[in-house]
């Protein structure tokens, strides 16, 4: 089926879920079938533990159009879908929270016309989620009852993404049903350098107020204790402090990351959270991966989620 | 006639029955799973076997140059078998590989260090090492020890650090300032509290599970991870495999 025609607005999303599965609608009664045996294994897996929070790293979109002979910028189209279909699977599994490494940082070192392209492709879905071209609102954000959350450094994006972006934070900030991350502008390295400016800047709005107090403390208890050797009794700052100021503190951390077309790396992304999260990388590109993929990784995170949740009761 | 009960009872045996099915599906998921491990534990064992004995040509040669810098992870109830450790080191030795960092979670390979030390021939902490590690190849192993409190607890020292120093230079008086944190500062700020380590290239879990178990986060941004299975099941043409894999493989860096 050339994904071109379709439409995802006539369509439902459980119905998307199925065609980017690669479904042939030749036999009713043979799509009823797949349909209730991909039910059934989904009720199946939700017997054993469910990750609560799902990461997505979605590789190998440029590589689908290469291989596939289709026009630059089809594989990030077709990644949408995928993107969609996992969206659908999480909801019926049950999972919480789901993160998406949409736009590194470091991705803005590609040619002005792809940044250009995937912008402007990242603009048109956002606002597909919440209007269709009649501006009737689908709503699909809505009904799903997944609250939209996006993370990064959003300064560096244009002004009508940017603008997206706020829009859909908003319409859909009273959801609670799941939530979605969207790391746009992001890396791991910048998150953890905000948090520790954030932390920075807000011990020292409480040495100000303790110093305008006039209470003693505050930057006079500091001169007295820290004009000596820095040693590791100065602690100011805790773990906790960092933790709250991270761009993803509105999540826990993920239990498993799934990084497909068989990169071994995090590329930046989510390591400060990843301590304790199973990494997946199936070979698969992401245009392609699609229901069996998403059963396999989950059946895998079963298998690893005890060992896993050990190691995070001994801290 | 009441109907109504035979109906709910026949409805409560249909859903137990689908119940007991889907319990009976998952087992059969699981070990449908479990096959496939077992098919790719035999022939990862296979492929070593061929490798330690010579007989696949490609693994003879490998480019070590790329691989400047080493990291294992290695699950800490492992890490005891410190001849388990000592070995892997001097495979790697043999192989060229002369700069690794070994992590745990619970700080057990930082205790075994003199053990380990004792057993390898010419080794050296990396403390007492003053040139950066990977710009050259050493006579001698270079070797760190990582464990847990070197993550996310030196993190939260750095930035004490950069505060503190951020207030000695605003001299203590007047308004202070918030403070710009940069890359460079922060390394620095993690070689003052002790973590000198660089980032390595390849990271290698030795564990029953593919995950990082809190290694330093900043340090692991591109670095490729593999899983090499549990420490008991070390083998050394799985060793090779994993660096020329890693030699293999080409990093866009986000272009």
């Amino acid at each position: 089926m050339d994904f071109f025609m379709v439409n995802p607005r006539h369509f439902k999303i459980s119905d998307i879920a199925l065609i980017n599965d690669g479904c042939e609608q030749t036999n009713g009664v043979f799509e009823k079938l797949i349909y209730l045996i991909k039910k059934c294994v989904l009720h199946a897996l939700s017997i054993g533990p469910i990750p609560i929070h799902v990461a997505f790293i979605m590789d190998g979109n440029r590589r689908y159009a290469k291989k596939n002979n289709l026009v630059e910028g089809s594989g990030y189209k077709a990644g949408f879908f995928s993107l969609i279909s996992m969206l659908n699977l999480c909801y019926e599994l049950g999972v919480r929270y789901v993160t998406i490494f949409a736009f590194s940082i470091d991705n803005f070192k590609r040619c002005p016309e792809e940044t250009r392209f995937l912008m402007d492709l990242m603009k048109e879905k956002i606002e597909s989620l919440i209007m269709d071209e009649n501006n009737e609102s689908i709503n699909i954000a809505n009904r799903f009852g997944m609250r939209v959350h996006f993370v990064g450094d959003l300064k560096l994006l244009d002004k009508p993404l940017r603008l997206a972006a706020k829009r859909i934070m908003e319409a859909t900030v009273n959801n609670s049903r799941v939530v979605l991350s969207i790391c746009v502008a992001y890396n791991s390295t910048l998150e953890i350098l905000h948090s520790l400016e954030e932390c920075c800047e807000e011990k020292c709005d409480e040495i100000r107020v303790l110093d305008e107090s006039g209470s003693g403390y505050g930057l006079i208890k500091i001169r007295r204790d820290y004009l000596k050797e820095y040693d590791d009794s100065m602690c100011l700052i805790n773990l906790e402090d960092v933790e709250r100021n991270m761009y993803m503190a509105i999540a826990p951390c993920p239990n498993i990351l799934i990084r497909t077309s068989g990169e071994n790396r995090l590329s930046n992304f989510l390591l400060w959270q990843s301590t304790f999260c199973y990494l997946y990388s199936p070979f698969v590109l992401w245009p392609d991966f699609g229901f069996w993929h998403f059963v396999w990784a989950i059946l895998n995170y079963q298998r690893s989620c005890f060992y896993l949740d050990k190691k995070r009761k001994q801290l | 006639m009441d109907l109504k009960y035979p109906a709910r009872k026949l409805s409560r045996s249909v859903l137990t029955m689908g119940n007991v099915g889907l319990q009976l599906l998952w087992y059969f998921l699981h070990i449908l799973l479990s096959i496939w491990h077992s098919i790719l534990a035999i022939r990862c064992f296979i492929e070593s076997c061929f490798i330690t004995c010579g007989v696949l040509e490609k693994y003879k040669s490998l480019n070590i140059a790329k691989l400047r810098y080493l990291a294992i992870v290695i699950e800490s109830e492992d890490a005891h078998q410190t001849s388990k450790v000592v070995k892997l080191l001097q495979w790697l030795d043999s192989i060229g590989v002369k700069n690794v960092c070994l992590y745990d979670m619970n700080g057990v390979l930082k205790k075994s260090k003199e053990a380990i030390f004792g057993k390898l021939k010419n080794a050296k902490p990396i403390e007492e090492v003053n040139e950066a590690v990977t710009l050259h190849v050493p006579e001698h192993m270079t070797l760190e020890f990582v464990s847990y409190a070197d993550g996310k607890e030196a993190m939260v020292k750095a930035a004490n650090f950069i505060f503190v120093e951020n207030l000695k230079r605003q001299n203590f008086g007047g308004e202070i300032d918030g403070q710009v944190i940069s890359e460079p500062l922060l390394n620095e700020a993690l070689k003052v509290v002790g973590c000198k380590g660089p980032e390595p290239d390849l990271l290698l879990v030795y564990g029953p599970v593919r995950s990082h178990l809190g290694f330093p986060a900043w340090r692991i941004r591109y670095t490729e991870i593999v899983h090499m299975g549990s420490l008991n099941f070390l083998r050394y043409g799985s060793l090779i495999k994993a660096i020329y894999d890693f030699t293999k493989v080409h990093q866009n860096y986000g272009t």
